[in-house]
């Protein structure tokens, strides 16, 4: 599935590398781990109560709705957390 | 002033209050079902919601029993289930000294029809993994359980006027007495209620009113720390609690994690807040109990106002004093399981004038000085 | 002994303004704020990496921001202020405010306090609001400023307030394709125009600037718009929206909308410490009461910026400073009298030109009529109309927070702040009341979620 994010400017940083369902990607340092997930992927969870998929909404860390999970199985804020090498997400797919 | 006459007049529409008003509305009596706020948001609506028997004193045994048989009935006593699940009750030991004194528990209350289940370390481990391993053995109750006190009090109150009872919220009594033939109660707004009958299960607030009729009692406040946690997976599969208290927690079908022990701060008579150190500890406990979660977010606090006595058993009876009135409060934090069957026992007290659960241990005046217990 | 030094919670306009006027009379305020870098939200710093320059990340209120950003780094360096980020107040009583920084759990002695504490976009729910591709219009904000990425490649912007405008400017400035801007306030009236003008010519200098600008580069604009969805499988694809009541529905193309109508304050310290609240009939919220200098109806806790009243960046910076030099007259420390009271007219300005903009962008009344049933008003609990009319069956009386505690809308990780204009909204409407007539809904700790390990209680 294509991405949601556009990169339009400052776009030049370091790659950063992350897997995402253990396929290895790159996104910049400097990206928050929205960013980097929602350039590559449509979406970043899917809801508890109905599997609906989920891709943030406020981008300031209010309305909790870009948690995304770890392969660990913690959960981080996708909006307000830095994009860090050698993260691995795991990203349900969605029952169409 | 308005006058409202009524058969019985219930001071205080938690679960205890709301179930005598059922009872009484099926067997034909006018109640009147009264509160200061609104029903079941008090301890009632926000305690912790286990539905236990494992771990009360003897005395409540035959109390405890008879709420557990209504409580397996509750969909067609309320019209809603409450969330209410028999997933059974484990209370851990952390010392071998604590597993003894739950090994002693289950010996003293083998008769009573609980089942319990011992389980040394190694048997706790393999039946419920997500928890900590640092544990001396545990025991089981099959089939004690948790419900959602959200729900289940408001519905108990909505049952009762479906079977006949009049609620009137925001209702304060601010005075009663017995006139030789009635009693005359008055309200806040000016009204007046003339009844045959009044019940006194005004929670943490029923000190007050057993003092308007000459019977003071030992009554406390206590105000538990609660939280709640985000909705997560699956991971228990019982009721937790602890030999010894300071923590328990229950896993609800939507996900997110109750959890409960210490206590909060008094801030103002009646009102409760959330203490720092008793989160702080909480949370400790929580996250060495079931390491897993240790990564999961609270996020909701809360407290509620307890009426404690010096037993931790509740006033449970008529009074001692005055002819026609009853009490049913001082539940110690523990009134949800057994406040089904209270209302019921109250209800037949006024009805037939007896009990058939023994109610002795629950007197209102076993604490003044000639009861010799002081 | 020297009484603790004021706690300020929020390193954005409204807390480092504050935290100024403390220094340069001699004081060494505690700095509180959830963010690495300071500057708020609107002032928002870029990550380490990023090299956009203040011109291009800040528009025309560069230098206003720079300044601010000078201000904050030179207090910090120098050690003039006890700075802590990373970290998040919770909750606070009379004598402690609870926080937590990287999941320790810790708390902060205070005998005065100022909360700073910002704002988030409000939103109303509409139908396909929880789709991916659907975001505020502060968070597409962010997603340009914060990491030069628009939200999508083909974007409608709808909702209402001046927000609405900039941000459609500042995503066109930067390359971004977009569709069309849908606000449901009419177009002003030559009145509101005239007023808002004598109250801030530049304001609405700007305001005109960015319409123009946006016509001249063929932006759609439309006005009064009745309503709008997000149509689409698994992320938005379409927005439909209706020119009035009675008009069929219009569709444009798109991959991402982005929606807000106007700010709702960070309250929530203010409630759990115990302040009074009123409801503001003009902006339709309910707000912490606050006397002329800035304190709040408790005697410690004092109030500035967004969190206390939605006034913009500069309205924050004015009532930073005025908050503090409040609680340097409080501590018996000398003030230029003259200087305060210059203030005090500022902000009295201030004041009039938001309610011109709280009138030409009002919350749109009729939003929540007649809502389906399949209607999501709770997005964390995923709670529809029809779940919570049902509910109202049983409890037709029911308040706000009753409501919260039997239908669940409120009750989920966000705790009310995505949902509460909208629930409140559907409250009124359901009952037949006006939305004056509902109750606030109510806070609860934490503020935000907090991580359960690493509870380090310091004694």
């Amino acid at each position: 599935m294509s991405g949601l994010f556009t990169r339009l400017v400052d776009q030049q940083r370091k790659p950063c590398h992350f897997f995402v369902n253990g396929t290895a990607c790159t996104a910049r340092m400097g990206d928050t781990i929205m960013t980097a997930l929602l350039t590559l992927n449509g979406h970043l969870r899917l809801t508890e109560f109905t599997g609906s998929p989920r891709a943030g909404f406020c981008l300031m860390g209010a309305c909790q709705d870009c948690l995304v999970l770890q392969e660990n199985g913690e959960r981080l804020r996708a909006c307000s957390t830095l994009l860090q090498e050698n993260m691995r997400f795991v990203i349900p797919e969605q029952n169409r | 002033m308005q006058t409202v006459n009524t058969d019985v007049l219930i001071i205080g529409a938690g679960i205890i209050g709301a179930s005598t008003a059922y009872f009484l509305s099926k067997q034909g009596l006018q109640v009147l079902l009264c509160d200061a706020g609104q029903s079941g948001t008090k301890a009632s609506g926000v305690n912790f919601g286990g539905v236990r028997r494992q771990g009360r004193p003897l005395s409540q045994m035959p109390l405890a029993a008879r709420s557990h048989q209504l409580w397996g009935q509750l969909s067609e006593l309320i019209g809603i289930d409450g969330e209410y699940i028999r997933c059974g009750h484990l209370k851990v030991a952390f010392t071998g000294q604590d597993l003894d004194r739950l090994q002693a528990y289950n010996h003293r209350v083998a008769s009573c029809g609980l089942d319990l289940q011992l389980l040394d370390a190694g048997q706790v481990h393999s039946r419920y993994p997500w928890l900590s391993t640092d544990l001396a053995g545990a025991s089981l109750c099959p089939a004690d359980g948790h419900a959602n006190p959200r729900l289940v009090s408001p519905a108990l109150s909505w049952a009762a006027q479906q079977a006949g009872t009049r609620l009137m919220e925001h209702c304060r009594i601010i005075d009663s007495r017995y006139d030789g033939r009635h009693f005359q109660s008055d309200t806040a707004d000016h009204q007046r209620i003339q009844s045959r009958f009044v019940v006194n299960t005004a929670g943490a607030w029923a000190g007050d009113i057993a003092a308007m009729f000459g019977e003071p009692v030992p009554l406390t406040e206590i105000y538990p720390q609660m939280g709640v946690t985000e909705p997560l997976p699956p991971i228990m599969n019982v009721v937790l609690g602890v030999q010894g208290g300071g923590i328990y927690a229950r896993q609800v079908a939507r996900g997110n994690i109750v959890f409960g022990g210490s206590r909060a701060l008094s801030v103002a008579a009646g009102y409760a807040r959330s203490s720092h150190q008793s989160v702080s500890m909480l949370l400790t406990r929580l996250a060495g109990l079931i390491p897993g979660i240790a990564n999961a977010h609270v996020i909701r606090f809360w407290s509620g106002v307890e009426g404690a006595t010096p037993d931790l058993n509740p006033y449970l009876g008529p009074s001692s004093k005055t002819p026609g009135l009853f009490h049913g409060f001082g539940y110690s934090g523990a009134g949800f399981q057994v406040g089904l069957a209270s209302g019921e026992v109250l209800a037949q007290l006024i009805a037939t004038g007896t009990s058939h659960i023994p109610i002795e241990d629950f007197r209102i005046d076993r604490f003044t000085a000639d009861s010799g217990k002081l | 002994m020297r009484a603790p030094a004021p706690v300020i919670v929020g390193a954005g306009p409204a807390g480092m303004r504050a935290a100024q006027v403390l220094v340069q009379a001699g004081l060494r305020p505690v700095v509180i704020d959830e963010a690495p870098k300071p500057g708020g939200q609107i002032y928002r710093q870029q990550p380490d990496g990023f090299t956009r320059g203040a011109r291009k990340l800040y528009g025309f209120e560069h230098s206003k921001a720079s300044a601010l950003h000078e201000a904050a780094r030179q207090m910090i360096a120098s050690g003039q202020i006890d700075y802590r980020p990373n970290t998040l107040v919770w909750d606070a009583d009379d004598r402690q405010l609870y926080v937590t920084c990287d999941g320790k759990h810790d708390a902060v002695p205070y005998e005065r306090v100022i909360l700073a504490t910002g704002a988030t976009d409000r939103v109303l729910p509409f139908a396909g609001w929880t789709l991916p591709g659907v975001y505020t219009l502060g968070g597409a904000q962010i997603a340009l400023k914060y990491q030069g990425c628009a939200i999508g490649k083909r974007i409608v912007l709808a909702g209402t307030g001046p927000l609405l405008y900039l941000v459609a400017y500042q995503y066109c400035k930067a390359g971004a394709q977009v569709s069309a801007v849908l606000d449901t306030s009419p177009f002003p009236t030559l009145r509101q125009g005239v007023q808002a003008f004598v109250a801030d010519a530049s304001l609405m200098a700007k305001g005109l600037y960015y319409m123009a600008w946006l016509r001249a580069r063929g932006v759609s604009m439309m006005h009064g718009v009745a309503g709008f969805e997000a149509d689409g499988v698994g992320r938005v694809e379409s927005v439909r929206w209706r020119k009035n009541a009675a008009s069929a529905m219009q569709i444009l193309p798109c991959d991402a909308l982005a929606c807000g109508f106007g700010l709702r304050s960070e309250n929530q310290l203010a409630s759990l410490l115990g302040c009074n609240f009123v409801f503001d009939e003009q902006d339709c919220n309910w707000q912490p009461q606050v006397q002329p200098g800035g304190q709040s109806s408790r005697a410690n806790v004092y109030l500035a910026g967004d969190g206390m009243r939605i006034g913009g960046a500069d309205m924050a910076e004015l009532t930073g400073r005025q908050c503090a030099y409040s609680v340097l007259q409080d501590l018996g420390i000398h003030c230029d009298k003259k200087q305060v009271a210059q203030l005090a007219r500022r902000i009295a300005r201030g004041r009039k030109t938001r309610q011109c903009i709280d009138r030409m962008f009002a919350l749109p009344a009729h939003w929540m009529d007649a809502v389906d049933d399949t209607l999501m008003v709770c997005r964390c609990e995923e709670i529809c109309a029809g779940e919570i009319r049902q509910m109202l069956r049983d409890d037709p009386h029911s308040g706000l927070n009753r409501m919260k505690a039997l239908s669940r809308v409120g009750m989920g990780r966000c705790q009310g702040r995505m949902c509460v204009a909208g629930a409140s909204m559907f409250l009124a409407q359901e009952q037949g009341i006006a939305l004056s007539g509902v109750e606030r809904l109510r806070n609860q700790p934490p503020v935000k979620p907090i991580p359960i390990g690493g509870a380090a209680c310091k004694p």
